[in-house]
């Protein structure tokens, strides 16, 4: 495909469906918070201040500020740069572990595609966010256990999808001629068939994106791996908690916003990415 | 019966892998249990001496058949934080729990069947869009964030519902005499219907979030199956032989869509019992997730590893159940399997 037709094909696919355009622009806004955070944040996110306990949303505080004076809207965009990367750090822990463990199970089949599907069943037989919260309370409670087990539950529907689109393609013939110009299988593999199954990969680590941060964000809400007072929406949303009986909603409404727009906009691109990389499969 | 049998024997690798990798993770990983309940004024010696105790000096597959004999005996270990034994724990608050997923997901099942028929019999029409819109949004809200939207809209602004405080008011009403553990059939069987009625109006809330989340993949895949079943032929023949709509709908059409419910069953479970956590953690319901999060805070050992291999045991044989009833829908299953 060349560069102009790609181009083409995404001026389609935005002009298409304008919610993949919305969400293409959250997710550049998102991505600036992650980056500028901290210098685009209009006070210091861990500053408390014993004056402005709760303070309703304001000019000053557009968002309000919690149950130690911080100021609401600091803590929201700090605290994009750790849920985003948690996130995209397990997607693409499980995405490479799982093209590697996939591939080598559907290109070499026997006992090595035995082994390894027996134990993708083995994660499969657990409630996923169960085996997630035992890992991380096993590994130790941090940040980067967090990601881990986020991988770990996510490494099974990569692996499974790596293993059917290598599987199809071991025996067709580009392949048979790649194997019989002299190449090994590890050659064959990593030039004639994983470019292949790339495109369809990224789509489905573009849908699992949205359903890493909730697990992040999950595991962080049950007081798992971040630590207070470092600024996560997870964990900005159960502080916020206690103060719903008595109304003071922003302290947990805007980092749960937060979350959902996120989570929104990438489950928008994923779809939009699959309906450019794939057309027949538009609903 | 033999495919019935057959499923149970399919269930042992799963168990087994459950066993084997609960082991894993309790034992094998880098964290050090024996420093853990020795505490943070532990030195050497005493971590030794600790690690002695609790066998983890010996060799892992040693190890790993005494804890098998453990299993094996009920034995998951003691609680640190209870001081009881976790089997004990665990069973005493499970039924809360099952209480709670039960209901979410006959609310779910019994408003997600009903609503994918009828936007698949009138596509884009009302229901059809408020399909759509539950899918898009169970896919993109934190459960939890969810159960808070709800208490803040029906507790605090409408006063609606109590206060989102555990199972039942214990100031206004006390508990019913345990036999199932679950307060609204124990309150029923004892014919209280104060307590029945207030503790429905405690349970509402927290099934409502919980089940809102179930329903979306219900909804859909009833939606696309129902499709399916109405664009064939036996269909087309069915109307043109005049047969009334209803009967079309119920009899013929409905029946192609029990099967792939039941396919998701397993995936919608796998997602309930986890949500299942977050939003006991939001209503204060005093059941097997809460105090797994407690647990979790109170660097509790064993008390999550004993609720992580019961989840796991518990949604394999969910599963197995499901499986079972696929067989009896569709007589198709058993000759694949």
């Amino acid at each position: 495909m060349s560069l102009t037709t790609f181009a083409r094909n995404t001026g389609y696919a935005f002009g298409e469906n304008r919610l993949t355009l919305v969400a293409a622009i959250i997710l550049a806004l998102l991505t600036l918070c992650a980056i500028f955070g901290p210098s685009i944040a209009p006070y210091d996110p861990l500053l408390t201040s014993a004056t402005t306990k709760l303070a309703r949303p304001s000019l000053l505080h557009p968002f309000g500020t919690d149950a130690l004076g911080r100021d609401i809207l600091s803590r929201v965009i700090v605290a994009t740069r750790l849920d985003l990367g948690m996130a995209v750090s397990a997607v693409v822990l499980s995405f490479v572990v799982g093209l590697a463990l996939g591939s080598l199970a559907g290109y070499f089949g026997g006992w090595t595609d035995r082994i390894i599907g027996r134990a993708m069943d083995t994660i499969m037989a657990f409630p996923l966010f169960v085996l997630a919260m035992g890992i991380v309370v096993a590994l130790g409670n941090s940040v980067a256990n967090i990601i881990i087990a986020t991988m770990i539950i996510n490494l099974p529907f990569y692996c499974r999808f790596a293993r059917a689109e290598v599987n199809v393609r071991r025996e067709l013939g580009y392949v048979e001629a790649a194997r019989m110009g002299g190449n090994g299988p590890l050659r064959v593999l990593l030039n004639h068939i994983v470019p292949n199954i790339l495109p369809p990969m990224m789509v489905q680590a573009s849908l699992n994106m949205g359903w890493a941060i909730l697990n992040a964000a999950g595991l962080s809400f049950i007081g798992l791996g971040v630590r207070p007072p470092t600024p996560e929406w997870g964990i900005m949303v159960s502080e916020g908690a206690s103060y719903i009986i008595s109304g003071e909603w922003w302290a947990f409404m805007f980092p749960g916003a937060a979350l959902v727009l996120a989570v929104f906009s990438f489950n928008m691109l994923g779809d939009g990415l699959r309906d450019l990389l794939d057309p027949r499969k538009r609903v | 019966m033999a495919f019935v049998w057959k499923r149970l024997l399919g269930t042992i690798p799963s168990l087994v892998g459950v066993v084997v990798l609960t082991f894993f993770i309790s034992r094998a990983l880098p964290g050090d249990p024996a420093a853990f309940f020795a505490g943070p004024a532990a030195n050497a010696a005493s971590i030794a001496s600790i690690r002695a105790t609790l066998g983890l000096d010996r060799p892992l597959p040693v190890q790993f058949v005494s804890y098998i004999a453990d299993l094996a005996h009920g034995n998951l270990g003691r609680s640190l934080t209870t001081g009881q034994p976790v089997l004990t724990d665990l069973l005493e608050r499970l039924p809360a729990s099952l209480e709670l997923s039960s209901f979410a997901l006959l609310f779910a099942i019994g408003i997600a069947i009903p609503m994918g028929v009828w936007a698949a019999t009138r596509i884009n029409g009302g229901v059809d869009h408020a399909c759509r819109a539950v899918v898009t949004v169970s896919a993109a809200f934190p459960t939890f964030f969810v159960g808070l939207l709800f208490v803040y809209v029906f507790y605090f602004l409408l006063g609606w519902a109590p206060q989102p405080l555990g199972r039942l008011d214990e100031i206004a009403f006390s508990p019913p005499p345990r036999v199932t553990g679950a307060y609204t059939i124990d309150a029923a069987i004892a014919g209280d219907w104060p307590v029945l009625r207030a503790s429905l109006a405690q349970l509402i809330l927290p099934a409502i979030s919980l089940g809102l989340f179930a329903l979306a993949p219900i909804a859909r895949i009833t939606r696309a199956a129902m499709l399916e079943a109405l664009s064939s032929d036996f269909i087309r023949t069915a109307r043109a032989s005049g047969l009334p709509v209803r009967k079309i709908l119920m009899a013929y059409a409905f029946r192609n869509v029990l099967l792939p419910v039941s396919s998701v069953l397993g995936m919608v479970f796998s997602f309930l019992i986890g949500s299942n956590v977050l939003i006991e953690q939001v209503f204060g319901w005093q059941g097997v997730g809460a105090y797994a999060v407690a647990a979790v805070i109170a660097s509790d050992y064993a008390a999550v590893q004993g609720f992580v291999l019961m989840m796991a045991v518990l949604y394999v044989l969910l599963n197995l159940l499901v499986d079972v009833f696929a067989t009896l829908v569709d007589p198709r299953v058993r000759f694949e399997g």
